[in-house]
């Protein structure tokens, strides 16, 4: 009468393939590195330096009108596409409009946005600019430095605490796997074009957290295994750890990811690029976590003496009590 | 084994009626926030009738901290200027000039004469001296002039730095100087843009420093950047300056020490003034709107002490003269002086609308802006916007948590409800605890906690399997949820921190939107934590001692 997603005692072989599943993850990192390279990431404005403007009319929109209703005014290059979402009202016709960055060093001044709201009017008579971000080259420029630094700071941080509450090979296996979920989430950004700014960087930090969180569950497991069963070999003991674990990965995934869909389909499309981000990242945290980090430890093998005066609940955080 | 001291319960269960308390006025948002508004408004002007049935709307014993709602919620405008510091420099240099010029006039003697260098940089005064005899006296002369730095990195150093070579004195700010004087510049700033916005009474703005030399200024309910910049008035300097001469040559050639500025209400016409001021807008007390003999729309402005004396001075000794209000490098009037002016208290008229005497007055009254501010970043989001966000989070969370909720009981029945209770807690404690600390919610934030119904059940989820685990291994049902909760803390403790971390880096390092989601995921990782290892476990503990079940199923 339980739902079970997962049915009771499996006992599946998750290294029978395990040069194919190092391979298949190994080729799409080696995609969204050759996909960074030659496309590069469509950036935001955050980024960029530059102007993005959301308008909003009741006529139809025709990009080709606003087009040739803004080139004169020199502004270089104009991007407008079309926003569409289900939750807009049949006259509400959306447009975002994006300006490159301009040459001194400031934001685009009110006087230029006037402008561009007078000769849209024209066209498009009551149009109304919903926002208006207007970013210069000069702060977006240490906005990316801050970003990368704030995501190896995170990835080198967590690697510290995995070491010390670990072994070093459990720790390199969570890294692994991190820089695997980090690189394929930037390579799909970069493979669809979709818009990669300040808020895509909270969402590459969630998903190196998620990610973490599955693959520490499975490794607690896995310590916990290395004690209980000291005769069998390396593989049979991860196997072992990850089926006993197996219906907890899918239950969490499968919660999150519900909320995740639901605020996807439900929450609008300006926070849509953020959450496709997180989506992606649980179902590839999920996967990195059995077939990148698990397998890495694999590989490198790890210390079975583990001396330490054990019973079966043998850690710190295990004495703590309600 | 499944014992818990009746304190520790009694300690669980108030976090968690806390945590109801400080939540529950965010469930009536508007009439919480007008009830606040009133009392803050009887507080300063007193109680009326009106005010005090809108403050009766919520009453005064229940907490009424809300949740701030972000700018991409609320809709507003954000700014993040950089203060223009070396402005300042120029500044200096030529309000040191006068005292140089009088200084080395007085010993004519021994120095010989002199002439400043117009080509140097503006921030240095040159000197030409017409024999370099002179020059060991000049420089002791000048070097007299020098003050000790007021800050404690600088202590020790002077203000100026004084050097001579050939026949030239070069005298520019010292780099303690430098640094004092660019703290000072951004505090003023700072200070300024604070009082700027205050007077127009908007609702819960964000003034910070940030970095050296940055400002940061966010005010929700705004209608757009552009009107926020009107209000900190990008450049408003005023300075009282002696007039030269009066002309229509735009081309014209000032002269050294002087400066040429144009009218701002005759077109065309071109005043000379001196660049030294005889008095600026900072020492101005107060400035208020009025009209002039003829019912023109006016000023009304009054100096503070120092102020005043310079200002009187300046009168008595120039009757008949013409001198001139520059506002922002422009010339509002150049009245003519008619007689001693002894209390500090003048009017400036001109050819201004109502509406701008009472703007130049809130702008006067505010203070000048010591240096320009340069705008780096600057966002404008309408409230039509952020009212769809908040619409569309809403629903999605509901949908989220209504799915997480019947998904918990399918799967683990009695204990997914226990869990769902927890659950409907944490959200709970997640808005007291951001109400609490005046925490802001932003769209990422509102994604955050999403995130976090999602991953708050993998606590309890960890629990659970675990007991189940312990019942198919043959122990009965006390032994096995005991064992479960013991066994799964190891496992759930790491994998939060590690989430943990990672929120505290993106709040460290990120800004707005993106700390929002910081907060809203570093507290629902507390939050959930709690409720899953003490509340789950409490509410087990007690339906387990009321019904003492032989058998259980998880």
């Amino acid at each position: 009468m339980r739902l079970k997603l997962v049915p009771e005692g499996t006992s599946f072989d998750f290294f029978k393939r395990w040069k194919l599943w190092l391979g298949i993850s190994a080729l799409m990192v080696v995609i969204g590195f050759a996909s960074f390279a030659l496309q590069g990431l469509n950036f935001g404005i955050d980024f960029r330096g530059g102007t993005t403007i959301r308008t909003e009319a009741e006529q139809d929109l025709d990009i080709g009108t606003y087009r040739d209703a803004i080139a004169p005014l020199g502004l270089g290059d104009i991007t407008i596409t079309e926003v569409f979402d289900p939750t807009f009202e049949d006259d509400q016709h959306v447009a975002m409009i994006r300006i490159e960055a301009q040459q001194d060093g400031e934001a685009l001044s009110s006087q230029v946005i006037a402008d561009v709201q007078a000769v849209l009017d024209e066209v498009a008579p009551g149009i109304k600019f919903i926002s208006v971000e207007s970013v210069g080259p000069k702060v977006s420029g240490e906005l990316v430095q801050t970003a990368f630094l704030a995501v190896a700071l995170a990835i080198g941080a967590v690697l510290i605490y995995i070491w010390l509450r670990f072994e070093w090979q459990f720790a390199l296996g969570a890294v692994a796997a991190l820089v695997h979920d980090v690189i394929l989430t930037i390579g799909v950004f970069s493979e669809l074009q979709i818009k990669f700014d300040l808020a895509i960087i909270a969402a590459l930090l969630t998903i190196v957290g998620y990610s973490l969180n599955d693959t520490v569950v499975v490794f607690d497991r896995v310590r916990e295994n290395l004690r209980r069963y000291k005769q069998k070999p390396l593989s049979e003991v991860l196997n072992i750890s990850i089926n006993e674990t197996l219906s907890r990965t899918v239950m969490t995934s499968v919660t999150t990811l519900l909320a995740l869909i639901s605020l996807y389909v439900l929450g609008g499309d300006v926070i849509r690029g953020f959450v496709f981000a997180m989506i992606w990242g649980v179902v590839i945290g999920t996967y990195s976590s059995i077939f990148v980090a698990s397998t890495i430890l694999l590989w490198l093998g790890v210390k079975r003496d583990w001396s330490k005066p054990d019973n079966t609940t043998g850690n710190q955080f295990a004495k703590i009590d309600a | 084994m499944l014992q818990i001291d009746t304190w520790k319960r009694v300690l669980i269960w108030l976090v968690c009626v806390a945590g109801l308390l400080l939540a529950l006025p965010n469930a009536f948002y508007t009439r919480v926030e007008q009830s606040n508004d009133a009392y803050a408004e009887i507080a300063v002007q007193g109680e009326t009738p009106e005010r005090l049935a809108v403050a009766e709307q919520w009453p005064e014993w229940m907490p009424s901290g809300l949740v701030n709602l972000g700018l991409d919620l609320r809709g507003g405008a954000h700014l993040l200027a950089e203060v223009r510091v070396s402005d300042v420099y120029a500044a200096r240099m030529d309000g040191l000039w006068p005292e140089v010029r009088n200084t080395l006039r007085e010993e004519r003697g021994s120095v010989g004469t002199f002439r400043r260098v117009p080509e140097a940089p503006a921030d240095q005064i040159r000197l030409r001296l017409s024999d370099e005899s002179g020059m060991t006296r000049a420089l002791e002369l000048v070097r007299g002039l020098a003050n000790p730095v007021t800050s404690l990195t600088g202590a020790g150093a002077t203000d100026i730095t004084v050097s001579g070579q050939g026949d030239m004195i070069t005298i520019a700010l010292s780099d303690e100087e430098k640094l004092a004087s660019d703290d000072r510049t951004v505090r003023q700033s700072l200070e300024i843009i604070r009082r700027r916005i205050d007077e127009v009474g908007t609702r819960e703005p964000t003034i910070q420093r940030q970095g050296s030399d940055r400002i940061l200024i966010q005010v929700p309910g705004i209608g757009s950047a552009a009107e926020l910049k009107e209000i900190i008035g990008t450049t408003a300097q005023l300075t009282f300056n002696p007039v030269v001469s009066r002309g229509s040559d735009a081309e014209e050639n000032p002269g050294i020490g002087n400066k040429l500025i144009p009218s701002l209400d005759e077109p065309g016409t071109f005043y000379t003034v001196e660049s030294a001021p005889v008095v600026t807008g900072e020492e101005l007390v107060d400035a208020q709107p009025a009209f002039d003999q003829n019912g023109q729309p006016a000023v009304n402005f009054r100096f503070n002490t120092a102020g005043a004396r310079k200002f009187g001075d300046y009168t008595a000794q120039n009757i008949g003269a013409p001198f001139a209000i520059v506002l922002d490098d422009e010339v509002i009037s150049a009245p003519v002086i008619r007689s001693h002016i002894p209390g500090g208290s003048g009017i400036i008229t001109g050819n201004f609308s109502v509406e701008e005497s009472t703007n130049l007055a809130v702008l006067l009254r505010a203070g000048a802006l010591p240096a320009e501010l340069q705008f780096l970043e600057e966002r404008t989001i309408g409230p039509e916007l952020g009212q769809d966000s908040i619409d569309a989070g809403k629903v999605a969370t509901v949908v989220a948590f209504v799915g997480v909720l019947v998904f918990m009981v399918l799967s683990y029945g009695m204990f997914g409800f226990f869990a769902n209770i927890a659950l409907i807690l944490n959200i709970a404690l997640i808005f007291g605890a951001l109400s609490l600390i005046g925490g802001t919610l932003t769209l990422p934030g509102i994604a955050g906690i999403v995130l976090t119904v999602g991953m708050a059940v993998d606590a309890n989820v960890l629990i659970f399997e675990r007991i189940r685990e312990e019942l198919k291994a043959g122990r009965g049902p006390a032994k096995a949820i005991d064992e479960g909760y013991s066994k799964a803390l190891s496992a759930i403790v790491d994998a939060n921190i590690t989430t943990f971390i990672t929120a505290v880096i993106l709040f460290a390092m990120g800004s707005g939107p993106v700390r929002g989601f910081a907060i809203t995921l570093g507290l629902g990782i507390m939050t959930s934590v709690f409720t899953a290892i003490f509340v789950t476990r409490l509410i087990i503990v007690m339906w387990f001692e009321r019904r003492r079940p032989k058998t259980i199923e998880v």
